[in-house]
Protein backbone atom coordinates (compact mmCIF):
# COMPACT_ATOMS: atom_id res chain seq x y z
CA UNK A 1 0.00 0.00 0.00
CA UNK A 2 1.15 3.25 -0.90
CA UNK A 3 1.91 5.94 1.75
CA UNK A 4 -1.10 8.36 1.90
CA UNK A 5 0.15 12.42 1.35
CA UNK A 6 -1.47 13.75 4.42
CA UNK A 7 -4.21 16.05 3.29
CA UNK A 8 -4.42 19.19 5.47
CA UNK A 9 -7.41 17.69 7.31
CA UNK A 10 -5.03 15.02 8.37
CA UNK A 11 -2.00 17.00 8.95
CA UNK A 12 -3.85 18.81 11.73
CA UNK A 13 -4.08 15.80 13.84
CA UNK A 14 -0.95 14.94 13.58
CA UNK A 15 0.43 17.70 16.24
CA UNK A 16 -1.72 15.30 18.87
CA UNK A 17 0.36 13.25 20.79
CA UNK A 18 -0.35 10.19 21.95
CA UNK A 19 -3.31 9.65 19.80
CA UNK A 20 -3.98 6.84 16.54
CA UNK A 21 -6.41 8.52 14.25
CA UNK A 22 -8.32 5.65 12.87
CA UNK A 23 -8.92 7.51 9.28
CA UNK A 24 -9.96 5.69 5.72
CA UNK A 25 -5.94 4.99 5.21
CA UNK A 26 -5.80 2.92 8.03
CA UNK A 27 -8.79 1.82 7.81
CA UNK A 28 -7.87 -0.14 4.23
CA UNK A 29 -4.34 -0.80 6.24
CA UNK A 30 -6.05 -2.61 9.09
CA UNK A 31 -9.10 -4.34 7.37
CA UNK A 32 -8.35 -8.10 7.86
CA UNK A 33 -6.50 -7.27 11.15
CA UNK A 34 -9.65 -6.07 12.14
CA UNK A 35 -12.57 -8.08 10.42
CA UNK A 36 -10.12 -11.06 12.57
CA UNK A 37 -10.78 -9.65 15.92
CA UNK A 38 -14.09 -9.22 14.62
CA UNK A 39 -14.50 -12.74 14.18
CA UNK A 40 -14.03 -13.29 17.80
CA UNK A 41 -17.70 -12.16 18.44
CA UNK A 42 -18.73 -15.80 18.01
CA UNK A 43 -18.13 -18.31 20.79
CA UNK A 44 -16.79 -21.35 18.59
CA UNK A 45 -14.18 -18.85 17.40
CA UNK A 46 -13.27 -17.89 20.81
CA UNK A 47 -12.61 -21.68 21.32
CA UNK A 48 -10.90 -22.33 18.67
CA UNK A 49 -8.79 -19.11 18.53
CA UNK A 50 -7.80 -19.68 22.55
CA UNK A 51 -7.10 -23.60 21.53
CA UNK A 52 -4.29 -22.07 18.98
CA UNK A 53 -3.64 -18.61 18.11
CA UNK A 54 -1.26 -19.43 15.13
CA UNK A 55 -3.24 -21.44 13.63
CA UNK A 56 -6.29 -19.78 14.03
CA UNK A 57 -4.88 -16.53 12.14
CA UNK A 58 -3.33 -18.74 9.34
CA UNK A 59 -6.70 -18.03 7.68
CA UNK A 60 -6.82 -14.38 7.64
CA UNK A 61 -4.47 -12.11 5.16
CA UNK A 62 -2.61 -10.61 7.69
CA UNK A 63 1.09 -8.57 7.55
CA UNK A 64 3.32 -10.65 9.26
CA UNK A 65 4.19 -7.36 11.47
CA UNK A 66 0.07 -7.95 12.07
CA UNK A 67 0.53 -11.25 13.03
CA UNK A 68 3.42 -10.58 14.95
CA UNK A 69 1.66 -7.94 16.84
CA UNK A 70 -1.72 -10.21 17.63
CA UNK A 71 0.37 -12.52 19.27
CA UNK A 72 2.71 -10.88 20.86
CA UNK A 73 -0.21 -8.58 22.53
CA UNK A 74 1.43 -5.49 21.48
CA UNK A 75 -1.79 -3.17 21.21
CA UNK A 76 0.37 -0.10 20.64
CA UNK A 77 1.70 -2.60 17.57
CA UNK A 78 -1.88 -3.27 16.58
CA UNK A 79 -3.14 0.37 16.49
CA UNK A 80 -0.52 1.16 14.47
CA UNK A 81 -0.37 -1.55 11.86
CA UNK A 82 -3.84 -0.25 11.25
CA UNK A 83 -6.10 -1.85 14.10
CA UNK A 84 -9.15 -0.06 15.28
CA UNK A 85 -9.70 -0.03 19.60
CA UNK A 86 -13.41 -0.89 19.58
CA UNK A 87 -12.11 -3.86 16.79
CA UNK A 88 -9.36 -5.00 19.09
CA UNK A 89 -11.78 -4.84 21.86
CA UNK A 90 -13.01 -8.02 20.86
CA UNK A 91 -9.53 -9.27 21.14
CA UNK A 92 -8.56 -8.34 24.58
CA UNK A 93 -12.32 -9.00 26.03
CA UNK A 94 -11.77 -12.68 24.70
CA UNK A 95 -8.43 -12.90 26.88
CA UNK A 96 -11.15 -11.52 29.33
CA UNK A 97 -8.94 -8.17 29.82
CA UNK A 98 -11.12 -4.68 30.35
CA UNK A 99 -10.28 -1.31 27.89
CA UNK A 100 -8.30 0.01 31.51
CA UNK A 101 -6.41 -2.92 31.59
CA UNK A 102 -5.44 -2.60 27.99
CA UNK A 103 -5.43 1.67 28.61
CA UNK A 104 -2.99 1.12 30.75
CA UNK A 105 -0.46 -1.00 28.92
CA UNK A 106 -0.50 1.57 26.01
CA UNK A 107 0.26 4.28 28.39
CA UNK A 108 3.22 2.51 30.21
CA UNK A 109 1.34 2.11 33.47
CA UNK A 110 -0.03 0.02 35.89
CA UNK A 111 -3.65 -1.21 35.65
CA UNK A 112 -3.35 0.58 39.42
CA UNK A 113 -1.70 3.47 38.38
CA UNK A 114 -3.76 3.78 35.56
CA UNK A 115 -6.83 3.44 37.62
CA UNK A 116 -5.58 5.83 40.61
CA UNK A 117 -5.16 8.59 37.99
CA UNK A 118 -8.53 7.92 36.56
CA UNK A 119 -10.06 8.55 39.96
CA UNK A 120 -8.37 11.93 40.61
CA UNK A 121 -10.04 13.26 37.35
CA UNK A 122 -8.12 11.55 34.93
CA UNK A 123 -5.13 12.50 32.91
CA UNK A 124 -4.95 16.38 32.45
CA UNK A 125 -5.05 17.99 29.27
CA UNK A 126 -2.21 20.67 30.50
CA UNK A 127 1.25 19.11 28.91
CA UNK A 128 -1.08 17.06 26.37
CA UNK A 129 -2.53 19.15 23.63
CA UNK A 130 0.49 19.20 21.13
CA UNK A 131 3.58 17.53 20.39
CA UNK A 132 5.38 20.71 21.45
CA UNK A 133 4.41 20.36 24.91
CA UNK A 134 6.40 17.90 27.00
CA UNK A 135 4.76 15.78 28.94
CA UNK A 136 4.12 12.87 27.20
CA UNK B 1 -48.60 16.27 13.57
CA UNK B 2 -46.22 14.45 15.65
CA UNK B 3 -43.51 16.52 17.76
CA UNK B 4 -40.65 16.35 19.27
CA UNK B 5 -41.22 16.97 23.53
CA UNK B 6 -37.56 17.16 24.91
CA UNK B 7 -33.75 16.27 24.04
CA UNK B 8 -31.52 14.27 26.21
CA UNK B 9 -28.00 13.38 26.31
CA UNK B 10 -25.95 11.04 27.80
CA UNK B 11 -22.66 8.86 27.55
CA UNK B 12 -22.93 5.23 27.00
CA UNK B 13 -19.80 3.49 28.76
CA UNK B 14 -20.29 -0.25 28.17
CA UNK B 15 -19.13 -0.74 31.61
CA UNK B 16 -22.29 0.75 33.29
CA UNK B 17 -24.61 -1.88 31.34
CA UNK B 18 -22.36 -4.54 32.68
CA UNK B 19 -22.72 -3.15 36.43
CA UNK B 20 -26.46 -3.23 35.61
CA UNK B 21 -26.23 -7.00 34.26
CA UNK B 22 -24.16 -7.95 37.58
CA UNK B 23 -26.18 -6.15 39.75
CA UNK B 24 -23.73 -4.14 40.89
CA UNK B 25 -25.01 -0.51 40.93
CA UNK B 26 -25.02 0.24 44.76
CA UNK B 27 -21.05 -0.64 44.84
CA UNK B 28 -19.18 2.63 45.85
CA UNK B 29 -17.43 3.53 42.62
CA UNK B 30 -20.64 3.22 41.15
CA UNK B 31 -23.58 4.23 43.03
CA UNK B 32 -23.08 8.09 42.32
CA UNK B 33 -22.87 7.38 39.04
CA UNK B 34 -26.60 5.74 39.07
CA UNK B 35 -27.78 8.09 41.84
CA UNK B 36 -27.53 10.87 38.41
CA UNK B 37 -30.20 9.44 36.75
CA UNK B 38 -32.70 9.15 39.55
CA UNK B 39 -34.27 12.31 38.79
CA UNK B 40 -33.54 11.56 35.05
CA UNK B 41 -35.69 8.39 35.40
CA UNK B 42 -38.63 10.26 37.35
CA UNK B 43 -38.81 13.21 34.74
CA UNK B 44 -38.84 10.62 31.70
CA UNK B 45 -41.56 8.07 33.62
CA UNK B 46 -43.59 11.64 33.62
CA UNK B 47 -42.96 12.67 30.55
CA UNK B 48 -44.52 9.31 28.65
CA UNK B 49 -42.29 9.94 25.15
CA UNK B 50 -44.38 7.50 22.76
CA UNK B 51 -41.60 7.19 20.67
CA UNK B 52 -37.61 7.92 21.26
CA UNK B 53 -35.52 8.10 18.71
CA UNK B 54 -32.00 7.30 19.88
CA UNK B 55 -28.81 8.71 18.42
CA UNK B 56 -25.43 6.88 18.85
CA UNK B 57 -22.68 4.79 17.21
CA UNK B 58 -22.28 1.27 16.66
CA UNK B 59 -18.68 -0.05 18.10
CA UNK B 60 -18.02 -2.76 15.78
CA UNK B 61 -21.00 -4.57 16.67
CA UNK B 62 -23.87 -4.13 13.78
CA UNK B 63 -21.62 -2.89 11.64
CA UNK B 64 -17.97 -4.72 10.83
CA UNK B 65 -14.64 -3.16 8.98
CA UNK B 66 -16.68 -3.78 5.58
CA UNK B 67 -18.78 -0.72 5.94
CA UNK B 68 -19.13 2.62 7.74
CA UNK B 69 -22.14 4.45 7.22
CA UNK B 70 -22.00 7.99 8.20
CA UNK B 71 -25.75 8.47 9.07
CA UNK B 72 -27.98 5.29 9.12
CA UNK B 73 -31.58 4.77 10.22
CA UNK B 74 -33.44 1.77 11.77
CA UNK B 75 -36.75 0.75 10.02
CA UNK B 76 -37.39 -2.66 11.59
CA UNK B 77 -39.82 -3.71 13.64
CA UNK B 78 -37.52 -4.76 16.55
CA UNK B 79 -34.37 -4.88 17.45
CA UNK B 80 -32.17 -7.44 19.52
CA UNK B 81 -29.68 -6.29 22.07
CA UNK B 82 -26.09 -7.66 20.33
CA UNK B 83 -23.92 -9.92 20.97
CA UNK B 84 -20.66 -7.95 21.85
CA UNK B 85 -18.20 -10.85 22.50
CA UNK B 86 -19.98 -12.38 25.78
CA UNK B 87 -23.31 -12.98 24.81
CA UNK B 88 -26.65 -11.10 24.48
CA UNK B 89 -27.38 -8.09 27.48
CA UNK B 90 -30.26 -9.70 29.42
CA UNK B 91 -32.44 -6.80 27.84
CA UNK B 92 -35.84 -5.94 26.73
CA UNK B 93 -35.70 -6.51 22.86
CA UNK B 94 -36.14 -3.06 21.48
CA UNK B 95 -39.43 -2.48 19.37
CA UNK B 96 -39.41 -0.15 16.57
CA UNK B 97 -41.39 2.09 14.95
CA UNK B 98 -41.10 0.38 11.79
CA UNK B 99 -43.67 3.07 10.05
CA UNK B 100 -42.55 5.99 11.30
CA UNK B 101 -39.03 5.44 10.38
CA UNK B 102 -39.81 4.71 6.95
CA UNK B 103 -41.57 8.09 6.84
CA UNK B 104 -38.80 9.32 8.17
CA UNK B 105 -36.53 7.69 5.73
CA UNK B 106 -38.26 8.93 2.95
CA UNK B 107 -38.94 12.41 4.10
CA UNK B 108 -35.18 13.18 5.02
CA UNK B 109 -33.66 11.63 2.00
CA UNK B 110 -36.15 13.63 0.03
CA UNK B 111 -35.32 16.95 1.87
CA UNK B 112 -31.92 16.03 0.63
CA UNK B 113 -30.29 14.41 3.68
CA UNK B 114 -29.25 10.68 2.45
CA UNK B 115 -29.45 8.12 5.53
CA UNK B 116 -28.53 4.58 4.94
CA UNK B 117 -31.71 2.24 5.60
CA UNK B 118 -31.29 -0.34 7.29
CA UNK B 119 -34.17 -2.84 8.04
CA UNK B 120 -32.57 -5.59 10.02
CA UNK B 121 -29.51 -5.04 12.95
CA UNK B 122 -28.94 -5.45 16.37
CA UNK B 123 -27.97 -2.72 19.08
CA UNK B 124 -25.40 -2.50 21.31
CA UNK B 125 -24.63 -0.96 24.63
CA UNK B 126 -24.78 2.75 22.81
CA UNK B 127 -27.89 2.36 22.36
CA UNK B 128 -29.23 -0.01 25.09
CA UNK B 129 -27.20 1.50 28.04
CA UNK B 130 -28.91 5.01 27.57
CA UNK B 131 -32.15 3.47 27.45
CA UNK B 132 -31.48 1.81 30.92
CA UNK B 133 -30.38 4.99 32.68
CA UNK B 134 -33.26 6.60 31.66
CA UNK B 135 -36.19 4.13 31.72
CA UNK B 136 -34.33 1.56 34.36
CA UNK B 137 -33.40 -1.76 34.95
CA UNK B 138 -35.74 -3.81 32.95
CA UNK B 139 -34.88 -7.29 32.36
CA UNK B 140 -35.39 -9.57 29.20
CA UNK B 141 -38.17 -10.04 30.22
CA UNK B 142 -40.06 -7.16 30.69
CA UNK B 143 -40.63 -4.30 27.47
CA UNK B 144 -39.04 -1.05 26.86
CA UNK B 145 -42.11 1.73 27.81
CA UNK B 146 -41.91 3.28 24.70
CA UNK B 147 -41.08 2.43 20.87
CA UNK B 148 -37.49 3.22 19.91
CA UNK B 149 -35.79 4.35 16.24
CA UNK B 150 -31.82 4.01 16.37
CA UNK B 151 -30.39 6.17 14.45
CA UNK B 152 -26.64 5.21 14.31
CA UNK B 153 -23.85 7.83 13.38
CA UNK B 154 -20.30 6.91 12.21
CA UNK B 155 -17.91 8.47 14.96
CA UNK B 156 -15.45 5.50 14.34
CA UNK B 157 -13.28 6.06 10.99
CA UNK B 158 -12.51 9.79 10.12
CA UNK B 159 -14.15 11.61 9.10
CA UNK B 160 -16.93 11.77 11.12
CA UNK B 161 -19.82 13.99 10.09
CA UNK B 162 -19.25 17.62 11.35
CA UNK B 163 -20.87 18.70 14.40
CA UNK B 164 -22.46 21.09 11.54
CA UNK B 165 -23.55 18.37 9.43
CA UNK B 166 -24.89 16.98 12.54
CA UNK B 167 -27.22 19.90 13.61
CA UNK B 168 -28.24 20.15 10.33
CA UNK B 169 -29.60 16.62 10.69
CA UNK B 170 -31.32 16.89 13.45
CA UNK B 171 -33.43 19.88 11.82
CA UNK B 172 -34.16 17.58 8.76
CA UNK B 173 -35.37 14.93 11.58
CA UNK B 174 -37.44 17.43 13.09
CA UNK B 175 -39.27 18.60 9.74
CA UNK B 176 -39.53 14.81 9.02
CA UNK B 177 -40.81 13.95 12.41
CA UNK B 178 -43.28 17.36 12.34
CA UNK B 179 -44.54 15.99 9.06
CA UNK B 180 -45.90 12.81 10.09
CA UNK B 181 -49.82 12.69 10.90
CA UNK B 182 -49.92 10.75 13.40
CA UNK B 183 -49.95 11.98 17.25
CA UNK B 184 -46.89 10.41 18.73
CA UNK B 185 -44.60 12.72 21.48
CA UNK B 186 -41.14 11.80 20.49
CA UNK B 187 -38.43 12.22 22.61
CA UNK B 188 -34.31 12.85 20.61
CA UNK B 189 -31.50 10.97 22.68
CA UNK B 190 -28.04 11.94 21.34
CA UNK B 191 -25.80 10.00 23.23
CA UNK B 192 -21.82 9.19 23.71
CA UNK B 193 -18.86 11.37 25.11
CA UNK B 194 -18.01 13.16 26.92
CA UNK B 195 -14.04 14.04 27.09
CA UNK B 196 -12.56 10.52 26.71
CA UNK B 197 -9.50 9.03 24.55
CA UNK B 198 -9.18 5.06 24.95
CA UNK B 199 -5.75 4.45 22.66
CA UNK B 200 -2.28 5.49 22.76
CA UNK B 201 -0.29 7.32 25.54
CA UNK B 202 -2.54 10.02 25.90
CA UNK B 203 -5.13 7.28 27.01
CA UNK B 204 -6.88 8.47 30.16
CA UNK B 205 -7.55 11.98 28.47
CA UNK B 206 -10.17 14.48 30.66
CA UNK B 207 -10.89 17.67 29.95
CA UNK B 208 -13.75 19.14 32.44
CA UNK B 209 -13.31 22.90 32.17
CA UNK B 210 -14.00 21.56 28.23
CA UNK B 211 -16.69 19.93 29.20
CA UNK B 212 -18.75 22.00 30.86
CA UNK B 213 -18.38 24.61 28.48
CA UNK B 214 -19.84 22.05 26.14
CA UNK B 215 -22.87 21.83 28.34
CA UNK B 216 -23.02 25.60 28.80
CA UNK B 217 -23.41 25.85 25.09
CA UNK B 218 -25.94 23.72 24.49
CA UNK B 219 -28.40 26.10 25.54
CA UNK B 220 -26.14 29.46 25.62
CA UNK B 221 -24.85 29.05 22.15
CA UNK B 222 -25.33 26.15 20.04
CA UNK B 223 -24.42 27.24 17.03
CA UNK B 224 -20.76 28.02 18.14
CA UNK B 225 -20.53 24.04 19.48
CA UNK B 226 -21.69 23.37 15.42
CA UNK B 227 -17.83 25.11 14.97
CA UNK B 228 -15.74 23.13 16.66
CA UNK B 229 -13.70 21.22 14.35
CA UNK B 230 -12.64 17.31 14.57
CA UNK B 231 -9.11 18.56 15.44
CA UNK B 232 -10.32 20.70 18.65
CA UNK B 233 -12.82 17.33 19.40
CA UNK B 234 -9.57 15.10 19.35
CA UNK B 235 -7.03 18.16 20.95
CA UNK B 236 -9.56 19.17 23.68
CA UNK B 237 -11.89 16.03 24.49
CA UNK B 238 -9.77 12.99 23.70
CA UNK B 239 -9.69 10.77 20.34
CA UNK B 240 -13.65 9.23 21.36
CA UNK B 241 -14.76 12.23 22.43
CA UNK B 242 -15.54 13.03 18.94
CA UNK B 243 -18.83 10.93 19.99
CA UNK B 244 -19.91 14.65 20.73
CA UNK B 245 -20.80 15.55 17.56
CA UNK B 246 -23.93 13.19 18.12
CA UNK B 247 -24.92 15.49 20.84
CA UNK B 248 -25.25 18.25 18.07
CA UNK B 249 -27.71 16.19 16.12
CA UNK B 250 -29.77 15.81 18.99
CA UNK B 251 -29.74 19.48 19.89
CA UNK B 252 -30.52 20.42 15.63
CA UNK B 253 -33.85 18.58 16.72
CA UNK B 254 -35.16 21.05 19.63
CA UNK B 255 -35.72 24.77 19.54
CA UNK B 256 -33.05 27.44 18.83
CA UNK B 257 -33.82 28.36 22.57
CA UNK B 258 -34.31 25.75 24.83
CA UNK B 259 -34.09 25.04 28.77
CA UNK B 260 -31.83 22.86 30.59
CA UNK B 261 -34.34 21.08 32.95
CA UNK B 262 -31.12 18.76 34.46
CA UNK B 263 -27.41 18.61 34.30
CA UNK B 264 -25.29 15.31 35.91
CA UNK B 265 -21.18 15.79 34.99
CA UNK B 266 -19.17 12.78 36.69
CA UNK B 267 -15.50 11.67 37.05
CA UNK B 268 -14.63 9.20 36.00
CA UNK B 269 -17.34 6.55 35.01
CA UNK B 270 -14.79 3.73 33.68
CA UNK B 271 -12.01 6.02 31.17
CA UNK B 272 -14.73 8.36 30.82
CA UNK B 273 -16.48 11.82 31.94
CA UNK B 274 -19.87 11.35 31.76
CA UNK B 275 -22.47 13.78 30.89
CA UNK B 276 -25.84 14.01 30.79
CA UNK B 277 -28.39 16.72 29.83
CA UNK B 278 -32.27 16.96 29.84
CA UNK B 279 -33.26 19.68 27.64
CA UNK B 280 -36.75 21.06 26.63
CA UNK B 281 -38.33 23.34 24.65
CA UNK B 282 -38.66 27.18 25.60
Amino acid sequence: MTEPQLSPYLTEFEDIPGTYVFNTFRSRQGFHLNQFCMSLMKADNRVAFKADNAAYLAAWELTDAQRDAVLARDWTGMMREGGNIYFLSKLFSTDGHSFQHVAAIMTGATQAQYAKMMLDGGRAPQGCRSKSDPSL
Amino acid sequence: MARIVAGVTTSHVPAIGAMIDQGRQQEPYWAPIFGGFEFSKRWMAELKPDVAIVIYNDHASAFDASIFPTFALGCADRYLPADEGWGRRPVPTVRGHADLACHIAQHMILDEFDLTVVNRMDVDHGLTVPLNLLFGDLKADQAWPCQVIPLPINVIQYPPPTGKRCYAMGQALRRAVESWPGNERVVVFGTGGMSHQLQGTRAGFINTPWDTRFLDNLTRDPLALTRITHAEYVREAGSEGIELVMWLAMRGALDEHVREVYRFYHVPCSNTALGHIILEND
